[in-house]
């Protein structure tokens, strides 16, 4: 029973390998057939990586690198140029600024000057006006007092000759005089 | 293998490691090269589960690198991402390690990364066949580095290559017995280079194996295939961590040739 299931073991492992019982890594018989495909193998990989993948891999990531750095000198390239913009637009309103500041202050003298002049203009006016005023005024008076004369005296005679007396005009007009005196 | 098979369970850890004709099968006992038996061993150009697997990796890094970049958009899609970070991580690593001038070896280092994580994953696939997972195959990738940097190192650096064994910071009386040692770990570089990755991979997927073997084991059954998840998770890192080193190590002995011979 052992004996034949030794056998067995034996067999099958001759079977597989063509040879003896042992570790099949041992089995020189299977090397040169191994070595011959190993080569194969390696050269065929090794072609195909050296002529087509490693190529295309290096180059896709040399690519995007430099496509990377590119976008980085731009991005920084569109920063200053936006510092720059904010600048001059910080200028400009500095400017801007100064010259509205400028023009307040033309137009408040210009504007004040108008107004002197014109207030001068209407004090030289009102002046006049005034003088002729009191000029028209001291001359109504004058003639007032004089109508104020002829008036009593006539109103004098009126009454004294109603009252049926003989009106000397003399003495009339002197008590009149005596009385706007007085 | 056959104690396992004495003891009722059909675990056989190894068989997944057999290299087989696609197109045949191998009559036992009709290859014995002790016997002068020929007529049933592999020959060459034979197709067989090796060039299948190694095939399949060829086919994915391809369709990955290949049909992955074809986009060549500036912004990537995801794979061209997938693309873009392993070109990105080994070129780094090329740079970094060997410098400037190591860059134009970078082709060669990515072909032994790529074969090595795609020959990887692809060997845990279930049913699947790990082509790194044999000596023959790390053996030579191995001597592959360790051969071009010899050459490179003596073409480039003529004979002062040969400066890298002599010590010439230690005193004066250590130095031959440092170079002694210098050499013996130059000529071990190869040996450790491809038995790390080979050991590394057999050894996980024989365990794999191993519990999977013992799942047919009602008792034991859940402990088995909760085993056989973790360890398919580990070896899932151990893939992807043993690409990483091996290129790494090719780096660093790149470095020796194309660096000069200051230590």
């Amino acid at each position: 029973m052992a004996t034949e299931a030794h056998e067995a073991a034996a067999g099958a492992a001759a079977h597989g390998a063509g040879q003896s019982a042992g570790m099949p890594q041992l089995d020189t018989t299977t090397y040169i057939n191994q070595i011959v495909w190993l080569l194969v193998a390696l050269v065929v990989i090794y072609l195909v990586l050296r002529l087509v993948a490693l190529p295309r891999i290096g180059g896709v990531l040399a690519e995007r690198s430099s496509t990377i750095t590119k976008d980085l000198a731009a991005a920084e390239e569109l920063k200053q140029k936006a510092v720059a913009a904010e600048k001059a637009y910080n200028e400009a309103l500095a400017k801007a600024r100064d010259e509205a500041g400028k023009i307040v202050a033309k137009a408040k003298a210009e504007i004040q000057a108008d107004l002197d002049a014109a207030t001068a203009k209407a004090d030289v006016e009102i002046g006049a006006k005034v003088a002729e005023s009191e000029a028209r005024i001291a001359e109504i008076r004058a003639g007032a007092l004089d109508s104020v004369t002829e008036v009593a005296k006539d109103t004098a005679k009126e009454i004294i000759a109603a009252l049926g007396g003989k009106a000397d005009a003399r003495s009339v007009t002197a008590a009149v005089n005596a009385r706007l005196k007085g | 293998m056959t104690d396992v098979a004495e003891t009722g369970f059909a675990i056989h850890p190894m068989d997944q490691f057999i290299v087989k004709p696609i197109f045949r099968e191998i009559e036992p006992g009709t290859c014995v090269p002790a016997e002068d038996i020929y007529e049933g061993c592999i020959k060459w150009y034979e197709i067989t589960n090796v060039t299948v697997w190694m095939a399949l990796a060829v086919l994915a890094i391809v369709a990955l690198m290949v049909f992955g970049s074809a986009g060549r958009a500036t912004i990537p899609s995801r794979i061209q991402s997938v693309c873009e970070m392993i070109y990105g991580f080994i070129y780094k690593m090329v740079e970094d390690v060997t410098g400037h001038d190591g860059v134009k070896y970078f082709p060669y280092v990515m072909t032994l990364f790529l074969f090595i994580l795609f020959s990887n994953l692809l060997g845990l696939l279930p049913m699947s066949f790990t082509t790194t997972s044999h000596v023959a195959v790390t053996v030579t990738l191995a001597l592959l580095v360790f051969l071009g940097v010899t050459i490179l190192g003596l073409v480039k650096n003529g004979i002062g290559f040969l400066g890298m064994f002599w010590v010439s910071s230690a005193p004066l009386a250590l130095r031959p017995v440092l170079a002694i040692i210098e050499v013996i770990s130059y000529f071990v570089r190869p040996v450790s280079h491809s038995i790390r990755l080979a050991g590394n991979l057999m050894a996980g997927h024989a365990v794999m194996k191993v519990f999977a073997g013992f799942a047919s084991m009602a008792v034991i059954s859940p402990v088995a295939v909760g085993a056989v998840t973790a360890i398919y998770g580990l070896e899932l890192l151990v893939a992807v961590v043993q690409a990483y080193v091996f290129t790494i190590l090719t780096c660093v002995y790149l470095k020796d040739a194309v660096g000069g011979a200051h230590h």
